[in-house]
């Protein structure tokens, strides 16, 4: 259970051009912290910095309270799962488990025990005695885990556990994975490209892009309040629709596309920039037109592909140069080509400044709570 | 005649293996098969200057060897042989793969001088040794000067014929050796050792737990070649000692060699040809019976 810090970390390997620039963000003790990003971005990099497998080329790395840039991996008191699982092939599956406790000269008595009681957590105790090989992809990672676990570190480090193991097993191995992190109290970071197990596993998640940190805090945070057009495109599938827009001041209306055109109410006309815009909006943000719906908040649009989800349905259809696509809930019998209604709010709109991609206004916030257990104010 | 159109129609893709397989089937017989099968015939023969079969003798030829003292002499002359150079050649071309492993700048050079003497023929490297052991103008002898050591009749002491053939068949076989163990150490996952060194591990116990029973396929390979090469030895011996002095270095093949082409003893030659052969394939199997429990294959 200890804090790990990152002060204006960089990395680079050819003295000249930082791979990793200007990374400061504390991971809290307990905190299940999450890196995500696309592939290339320095995520696994910057993991790998921490565990002292990579040198940390400039900024200062600290473990529990103490400078850890050139620290040995193992006297940083952390464990690692890789995303090969680096499982030993010639060793049995206990002995897998074991090496950790063997290389620190604990008596063979105790490394037992200590390998059955996490076996029997992850389910492996029938397998103890098979090799590597002779498991599936789904075992095999457990024994990665299980050797990360029996370490008893108090910081756990995770380089896409998951992305080896098929759809079904990753959804299983995720719940698992944040169980077994609550239960133990670690400290865990973990390496992603795939959002979903960010926003499902992260207590915070931070996103990184070409070296730079994009934004870090909560996952329902970040997906409502994008800090830029990455994240809001990186996060959420489908990803957010973005657009250019200008705000035509005389008929107090936004020009999204140069297509679309969204009234803006008075209170929200002061805090627009005069200049063009990024503006998104999310998928589920366009809706499907009601009787109350007002005419100027609809726009028709030819529909270019659909897919039909079982319990929603999501159309593209082009604006300007962009493709958006709309979620809607329920089974839609839409064909390609049909000119479809569609309803925009103003409210549900993101918009971001055209030169830094800094987030200018917010969505509204479109949580909900469960009637009789509402949080009193 | 239906039947046979019945045959040759079922048999088309039969045909068409053979025809496949007629370019090396009749290349192995050439070099292989009919040499062996010769080999095997000529042993239980007498034969003429010319190396015809003359005399049937059955197993006499094979009697006469295993009671005659020469070649009781080269047989263990040829088992000391193997004992000096197999061991040494492996542990050396570990040691030097072990360090040519090792991420550093200009790795490349060494790994390149490690493996160079692979493309070195054996003829042309026994002469250079040949200089080298000369007990008057030779390097050894020099330097055994430089420290006022005693003099070494490197190829012309019964007692010193043999290592220092040993020592120079070392050098030769260090580079393929080398190279091969080089190529299995490459291809063990670095992850392996980057998830040890989380675990705190040393250098010792990373070689004893992680890269030696990860290496051991190529272990094996390598151990199983270098005793096959090690009793065929024949260039060297014949550059450097012709089997002298008093028979020291007169190793099977070279002895083989001699009772054919010198003697012309076709008979005894093709009988000791056929020892050889039934002792490598007992040592071969031996070794896959034993070393292959202690192998870990992936």
């Amino acid at each position: 259970m200890k804090r790990v810090e990152l002060i204006d970390v960089s990395k680079s390997y050819d003295k000249q051009v930082d791979v990793i620039s200007n990374i400061n963000v504390t991971i809290e003790p307990g905190e299940f912290f999450v890196l995500v990003g696309p592939s290339g971005c320095g995520k696994s990099t910057m993991l790998r910095m921490i565990a002292g497998l990579e040198e940390i080329t400039g900024g200062t790395l600290k473990i529990g309270e103490k400078v850890a840039n050139n620290l040995s991996p193992n006297k940083r008191d952390l464990s690692m799962v890789f995303q090969n699982y680096a499982l030993y092939p010639h060793l049995t599956v206990q002995q897998n488990i074991t090496f950790g406790l063997d290389v620190k000269r604990m008596k063979k008595d105790e490394q037992h025990k200590k390998a059955k009681e996490v076996a029997e957590m992850l389910g492996l105790t029938d397998y103890l005695d098979r090799k590597p090989r002779e498991l599936s992809g789904g075992q095999r990672q457990r024994v990665a885990l299980a050797r990360a676990i029996v370490s008893e570190t108090p910081i756990c480090l995770m380089d896409e556990p998951l992305s080896n193991l098929d759809a079904k097993l990753r959804a299983h191995m995720r719940s698992e994975i944040r169980r077994i992190q609550k239960s133990l109290g670690i400290t865990m970071i973990y390496v992603t490209h795939d959002q979903v197990e960010a926003m499902t596993m992260g207590d915070r998640i931070m996103i990184l892009h070409e070296g730079k940190i994009q934004q870090i805090g909560k996952p329902i945070d970040i997906y409502n309040y994008p800090a830029n057009p990455f994240v809001a495109t990186f996060i959420g599938s489908p990803p957010m629709n973005l657009a250019k827009a200008e705000f035509h001041e005389t008929d107090k209306q936004l020009i999204i596309g140069s297509e679309f055109k969204l009234n803006v109410p008075a209170e929200e006309i002061g805090k627009l920039p005069r200049t063009s815009m990024t503006i998104g909006v999310r998928p589920e943000n366009l809706y499907p037109t009601t009787p109350e719906t007002k005419e100027e908040d609809t726009f028709h649009v030819e529909v270019t592909n659909v897919e039909i989800l079982g319990n929603e349905t999501i159309f593209s259809f082009k604006l300007g140069k962009e493709e958006w696509m709309a979620k809607w809930g329920g089974q839609w019998h839409i064909d390609i080509g049909d000119s479809l209604p569609v309803h925009m709010e103003f409210e549900s709109l993101s918009i971001f400044d055209e030169q830094s991609g800094e987030l200018i206004k917010k969505t509204i916030d479109y949580g909900k709570y469960v009637s009789n257990k509402e949080v009193p104010s | 005649m239906t039947r046979f159109a019945h045959f040759w129609r079922k048999s088309v893709d039969g045909r068409a293996a053979i025809l496949y397989l007629l370019p090396s089937v009749i290349l192995f017989s050439v070099f292989v098969f009919y040499p062996m099968f010769r080999t095997i015939y000529l042993s239980f023969f007498l034969t003429d200057q010319t190396g015809n079969a003359a005399i049937m003798v059955g197993f006499e030829n094979f009697m006469y060897l295993l009671g005659s003292s020469e070649f009781q002499n080269s047989m263990k002359a040829t088992g000391l042989f193997v004992l000096y150079t197999v061991p040494i050649t492996i542990i050396l071309a570990l040691f030097f793969a072990l360090l040519a492993n090792e991420k550093l700048k200009g790795i490349g050079f060494f790994r390149t001088m490690y493996s160079s003497t692979m493309g070195i023929s054996v003829a042309a490297s026994s002469v250079i040794w040949l200089f080298m052991f000369n007990p008057s103008i030779g390097m050894f002898n020099r330097l055994l000067s430089v420290f006022d050591f005693p003099q070494i009749q490197w190829l012309l002491d019964p007692e010193w014929a043999l290592i220092s053939v040993a020592i120079s068949t070392i050098w030769m076989n260090l580079g393929f050796s080398f190279l091969i163990l080089l190529g299995g150490l490459q291809n063990i996952d670095e992850h392996l050792y980057e998830s040890s060194r989380i675990d705190g591990a040393g250098y010792f116990y990373r070689l004893r737990r992680i890269t030696l029973p990860m290496l051991s396929p190529t272990l094996f390979f390598i151990i199983t070649i270098s005793l096959i090469n090690a009793f065929q030895t024949f260039g060297q011996i014949d550059i450097l000692t012709k089997g002298g002095p008093s028979q020291s270095t007169n190793l099977i093949v070279y002895s083989i060699y001699r009772e054919a082409f010198i003697n012309y003893q076709f008979g005894t030659a093709s009988a000791q040809a056929v020892i050889l052969f039934i002792i490598i394939l007992i040592v071969t199997i031996l070794q896959f019976k034993l070393g292959e429990r202690r192998v870990h294959y992936q």
